[in-house]
């Protein structure tokens, strides 16, 4: 077979005195570990051959899904290939063995790659400066919601306790602004996702902080009426935050900066193409017009002539967000993928996302029924609210496409569409992927009225078939400890 | 264009076929007056151009490689077997998402249970996450999760905790009702038991500190927990993740939350990232600790399977009312972190350990004999200690740089009571003639 079945932890293929690496054998001196200090515990780490340690890993690898392998058309997550130079760049020695702390003068060339960085996201964004700090879009959030509160607190504007979110935002937006300390306040979205402004109107009034909104919605439709948007939350002295989730289909075409937002937060493992890693790392840069540069976190990078340094800004400083400089690694990545794209590539990058979306969207319109029937951009949400009534869920569909080679779509997100499956096939993929995906979801919609178990049940062709996540929370075995422990007491599948 | 499937002819074909004929009428809904703004980048590159030019922005800095290198605080050089370098870049590993697909990512969630296995059996606790940003935003964290756990408004950070991580610490609790407050350390950077004794109040929910300590001390931490506890507060202990090897794990120590800066285990230093924040916490706060968690089921067939747990305290769930923002993991560091662990296995991870303290002790030992520095030779240490200098640091820099070294970090940038000191950090990558060549340098400074 061409995946393996085994199924064993690294420890349980541990055997007795065996190991990998072998390390110098010399001692130089003869520290004494005082007993009250040293460690109790033996450290019950497995100890397995090289081959057998290289071999258990590599065939971890090949139980996953990944963009290099398969279609991952995931919805608001923007699975686009990632371009191997990327890694290339951010491999050179030249720059993996800088340590953060060395004097500046030795790392001038790694200080004017964060700069360029910067100035590119200023001009794709149309915001004033950047903080490359943030790890991640929800760690890029954070900050921002930081700024706003830091913003109307210089300003004795202290009676501002509301943030707020479009019932169809992603749920990092509800739980940074609780995390900053405000009350969320959702809207209620019209039947395309969008900010209804009627209802925008009557939850904004001076305890307004800040409205958060992702531009492309989440149903991959543009918010049209943003410009009044902008100017209903200024007039009340809010401010305007952009969730970066959505920006690939923006790039040259339109700014958040330009349509009135404050502060914007971008994922570079989205749209400037650095790896997802299964999980991360990625980096969420945020960027912010100049009457909030003040607060940004610090350092930032300096330019004076052709020198580079870091400087402690401002005392108005929200402070430090992060340990040293952020994710530099995913940062060169972003910084390769814009050199090669350049200023010319920035439309057509985003004229493919939408072309591909709108394909898709056209195809898969009479299989599935459209939560919104007009032009999308990068992505489109169906809804299988008649399929649910044969007991088929979004979910079952994502689990089935599995099975013929396709990564899921997100499945019941936006919370606001009924068995939302939402689609993004990026640009990066070819019509003829696109044909395939549509030829399994017509075959999927068949079965759905013929064999609709085949659908319930599925997936039949992976290493495993709907794990139980209520055994897993109700019982937590989140280490080979607690495997050990729970062996004694009941059966496992071993 | 690279990247980018269609020729013109294709395209134009696409547009046909869904009814429009260019971009502009699929992009109606973006107001006219915001349409293609004026964007001022450059033209791309080929990517031999692409190369060439990085290469020469690389040529202008100087790599710890280029140098001899002794700098650490939070950042150290260690070895990473080669085997990590070519697991990490696996593509069916990085180039996935997160595991919301169980079925679709056994691999990845597998290696997150390892993960969690191997962290949570070298500090000695009992559940750890699928990892954190870096180690300030997950001590940050476990700030949060104590200021919960215990309803209560503050917390007391070791002045001698990573400045980063009190800085972030800082940041994370500034806009709130909460406080932060340092308790300080004697002269030689050990903890100042007392001045922790005096601080614990009733309001405070946790106390932070870290072993080996920022000035690489590592501290006795005996009746710590017994005084914090009796508080009713949280015991937060971070620290250089190898040490616990072969020093008390922050469980053995009675620590609740263990949460630090997981880069020694197999991370590049990288300019400060990406790096990897471990965060195991004691069985009791389970299901307070922020972040993914992996966890073993059982799947349909009754076969073994792994997947994401304990879901309903993340954001996506509970949306407003989540203990965390966090939506990831560093989930290819944790992959680094598991497969580096695995590496080097039960005797490897402990003769790295044993490694870095001898080097560390064979330089302190010899640096004392120099006339000029002083060295504290009495507390136990892993890889780093302070060196106190009677002639200006900066001028003792240069001329280590001027042969090549890079000396350590300036403690003066940090501590002003430390303006006269060096923070020094040798670990196994150093030979005895490496070693030998900083104190013949630094003898002549």
């Amino acid at each position: 077979m061409l995946i393996s079945n085994d199924d064993r932890l690294s420890f349980e293929k541990s055997r007795l005195g065996r190991r990998s690496v072998t390390l110098p054998k010399g001692r130089l001196s003869e520290p004494l570990i005082a007993s009250q200090v040293s460690r109790q515990s033996e450290l019950a780490f497995p100890e397995m051959s090289e081959l057998d340690t290289v071999r258990h890993f590599i065939n971890l690898s090949r139980k996953n899904f990944s963009v290099d392998t398969h279609f991952y058309p995931l919805g608001s997550c923007t699975m686009k290939y990632n371009p191997k130079v990327n890694d290339w760049v951010a491999r050179q020695e030249k720059f993996t063995s800088l340590h953060p702390l060395q004097p500046l003068e030795t790392a001038q060339g790694m200080l004017r790659v964060l700069w360029e960085l910067e100035d590119a996201l200023k001009e794709i964004t149309g915001m004033d400066r950047f903080t490359l700090q943030p790890a991640a879009g929800a760690h890029g959030e954070l900050t921002g919601i930081m700024l706003v509160r830091a913003y109307h607190a210089s300003r004795g504007d202290l009676s501002r306790k509301k943030v707020i979110v479009p019932d169809s935002s992603h749920g990092t937006n509800p739980a940074t602004a609780a995390l900053v300390g405000y009350r969320v306040v959702e809207v209620a979205s019209d039947a395309r996702g969008r900010v209804d402004l009627n209802n925008l109107k009557k939850v904004l009034d001076d305890q307004v902080a800040c409205l958060m909104l992702t531009n492309p919605n989440t149903l991959g439709v543009f918010e049209e009426d943003i410009i009044e948007i902008a100017r209903l939350v200024h007039k009340e002295g809010g401010l305007l935050y952009y969730d970066g989730a959505n920006l690939n289909p923006l790039l040259g075409i339109a700014r958040p900066g330009d349509m009135g937002f404050d502060i914007v937060h971008v994922n570079l493992h989205k749209t400037f193409s650095t790896p997802h890693g299964g999980g991360g790392p990625g980096a969420g840069p945020v960027g912010v017009k100049k009457h909030l540069i003040p607060f940004l976190p610090e350092p930032l990078v300096e330019k004076t002539k052709d020198h580079y340094a870091w400087v402690q800004h401002s005392e108005k400083s929200i402070g430090r967000m992060k340990s040293f400089h952020g994710n530099v690694g995913v940062l060169l990545r972003a910084y390769a993928y814009l050199k090669v794209i350049g200023k010319e590539g920035l439309m057509r990058v985003s004229e493919g996302a939408i072309l591909n979306a709108n394909y898709l969207r056209e195809k898969l319109k009479d299989v599935f029924q459209l939560a919104v029937n007009e032009p999308c951009l990068h992505e489109f949400v169906l809804t299988l609210k008649k399929a649910a009534e044969k007991g088929i869920h979004a979910g079952d569909v994502g689990k089935r496409l599995l099975d013929f080679g396709f990564h899921a779509p997100t499945v019941h997100f936006p919370l606001v569409v009924a068995e939302a499956l939402m689609i993004e096939p990026t640009e990066t993929e070819s019509r003829e992927t696109l044909d395939l995906f549509v030829e399994a979801m017509k075959r999927i919609a068949f079965e759905i009225e013929n064999e609709p178990d085949k659908v319930k049940n599925a997936p039949f062709t992976l290493p495993v078939r709907r794990p139980n996540d209520v055994l897993a929370a109700r019982r937590p075995i989140l280490t080979y400890r607690d495997l050990c422990r729970a062996k004694n007491t009941t059966e496992i599948a071993a | 264009m690279p990247y980018l499937p269609y020729t013109e002819q294709e395209k134009q074909r696409i547009f046909r076929e869904i009814g429009v004929s260019s971009l502009d009428d699929l992009i109606q809904s973006i107001p006219s007056s915001l349409r293609h703004p004026q964007i001022l980048m450059s033209h791309g590159l080929s990517e031999i151009e692409v190369q060439r030019q990085v290469l020469k922005l690389g040529s202008r800095n100087t790599a710890t490689t280029d140098f001899l290198s002794f700098l650490g605080a939070g950042s150290y050089e260690h070895f990473i077997p080669s085997a990590v370098q070519e697991m990490v870049a696996r593509q069916e590993f990085t180039t996935a998402y997160t595991p919301y697909q169980p079925e679709a990512s056994q691999g990845t969630l597998q290696v997150i249970f390892e993960y969690q296995s191997l962290m949570a059996e070298l500090t000695g606790l009992a559940a750890s996450n699928a990892s954190h940003y870096d180690g300030a935003t997950s001590l940050a964290e476990a700030a949060l999760v104590a200021l919960r756990q215990t309803d209560r408004t503050k917390i007391l950070v070791a002045r001698s905790l990573h400045p980063h991580y009190c800085d972030v610490i800082r940041t994370y609790l500034a806009q709130s009702s909460y406080q932060v407050e340092e308790f300080g350390f004697l002269a030689h950077g050990g903890l100042d038991l007392e001045s922790l004794q005096k601080k614990l109040t009733p309001d405070v929910a946790g106390v932070i500190l870290q072993t080996p300590n920022f000035f690489g001390g590592v501290e006795d931490l005996n009746g710590v927990s017994d005084r914090v506890h009796a508080n009713g507060s949280l015991l937060i202990v971070s620290g250089h993740p190898l040490s616990f090897a072969l020093y008390r794990s922050p469980g053995e120590w009675g620590a609740d939350i263990a949460a630090g800066e997981g880069q020694p285990l197999g991370m590049p230093l990288g300019f400060g990232g990406p790096y990897l924040g471990y965060f195991v916490a004691s069985q009791s706060l389970l299901r307070r600790i922020p972040g993914r968690i992996a966890g073993l089921t059982e799947d349909a067939d009754g076969k073994r399977a792994f997947c994401l747990t304990l879901q309903a305290r993340e954001q996506h769930i509970r949306r407003e009312r989540a203990g965390s923002n966090i939506c990831s993991n560093q989930a290819l560091c944790a992959l680094a972190a598991c497969v580096y662990m695995t590496f080097l296995g039960k005797q490897g991870m402990r003769e790295v350990a044993e490694l870095n303290v001898d080097r560390a002790h064979y330089l302190r030992e010899r640096v004392a004999k120099i006339k000029g520095f002083k060295v504290d030779l009495e507390r136990p240490i892993f890889n780093e200690f302070v060196i106190h200098c009677s002639r200006p640091v900066a001028e003792i820099c240069k001329k280590m740089m001027a042969a090549r070294i890079f000396p350590g970090v300036r403690l003066g940038d940090y501590y002003p009571e430390f303006k006269d000191c060096l923070l020094v950090c040798a670990t196994e990558t150093k030979t005895g003639e490496d070693l030998d060549r900083f104190l013949e340098v630094l003898s002549q400074c």
